[in-house]
């Protein structure tokens, strides 16, 4: 089941990408890169209602593939890509919300290490051991 | 209780400390609210990822300033910003009364020329907070009678 994380801070460069199967990753890049500006669309289109920290499910972006991107983005613009294949139907809305929050808090473990700074691609062994786990959850 | 004596007193030591090692070595003054203003600005940048974990999206800059004034105040001074002030064109003014990094210094004028020096870690963790928050800003902070500060 080809599924993959990424995550983006404010300035959109990639700071953490991580994919399985590995071959294809390129596909990903690509489809992430795009569902960008979808995010940035939604989170200026705030005038109308305070929505929530998350948002679901971007849409699939291409016809031709079947698989679902959704987003995350947090109070500091930092902002979580995820790829799933769309013929996985057990996932559900409130796992993929968890997912995001698992990602949200080794994301602030990793904000709060002093050796870390801001900017920088995320090297932990935590955050790869966490976004592994989650992923063979998925498969 | 405990817990807010022990940030004051490693504040304290720190700044102590900065100044001592800047007097044995080179002479360059400045450079230690520099310091001091960037190691809260590391800081500021981890607390706020902490604390807006699970607030609901900002709405503008106001909500943000609000943020800062009423529940990261609390978190890390355990008291509300007494006043805030703007003048809408990106100028907010913060006014603590007790500011609780000055109380215990005396309530008068002696030690004025001083206060600046343990303002600045805080000042660093304003600004460090707001850039993540994906606000740029310049954090001065001035002292005209203690323990109040702007």
């Amino acid at each position: 089941v080809p599924v993959s994380v990424i995550c983006f801070p404010r300035q959109n460069y990639p700071l953490y990408i991580r994919s399985i199967p590995t071959e294809n990753e390129l596909k990903f890049h690509y489809t992430v890169h795009t569902s960008l500006d979808v995010v940035d669309e939604k989170i200026s289109a705030m005038g109308k209602a305070l929505v929530d920290q998350r948002e679901l499910y971007l849409g699939l972006l291409y016809p031709t593939e079947d698989y679902k991107v959704y987003g995350y983005v947090t109070n500091s613009k930092v902002k979580f890509v995820m790829v799933v294949d769309s013929s996985n139907t057990a996932l559900r809305d409130n796992e993929i919300r968890s997912m995001f929050r698992k990602l949200h808090n080794s994301y602030t473990d990793i904000m709060c290490n002093p050796f870390y700074n801001p900017g920088d691609r995320i090297h932990s062994r935590a955050f790869d051991n966490m976004v592994n786990s989650m992923m063979m959850q998925v498969c | 209780m405990a817990d807010e004596a022990l940030f004051l007193l490693l504040h304290n030591e720190m700044v102590a400390g900065l100044y001592r090692a800047a007097e044995q070595g080179e002479g360059e003054n400045g450079r230690c609210t520099t310091k001091l203003e960037s190691m809260g600005f590391r800081v500021g940048q981890g607390l706020i990822e902490r604390f807006t974990k699970d607030t609901a999206r900002f709405k503008d800059e106001l909500d943000i300033m609000k943020f800062i004034c009423k529940d990261f105040w609390t978190t890390v001074f355990k008291k509300q910003i007494d006043n805030l002030r703007t003048n809408h064109q990106g100028i907010y003014v913060l006014q603590d009364n007790k500011f609780r990094l000055l109380t215990q210094m005396s309530a008068g004028k002696q030690y004025l020329e001083h206060a600046p020096k343990y303002l600045a870690f805080t000042c660093g963790l304003i600004r460090g907070g707001l850039l993540n928050l994906g606000i740029k800003s310049i954090v001065t902070a001035e002292v005209s009678s203690m323990p109040a500060c702007k």
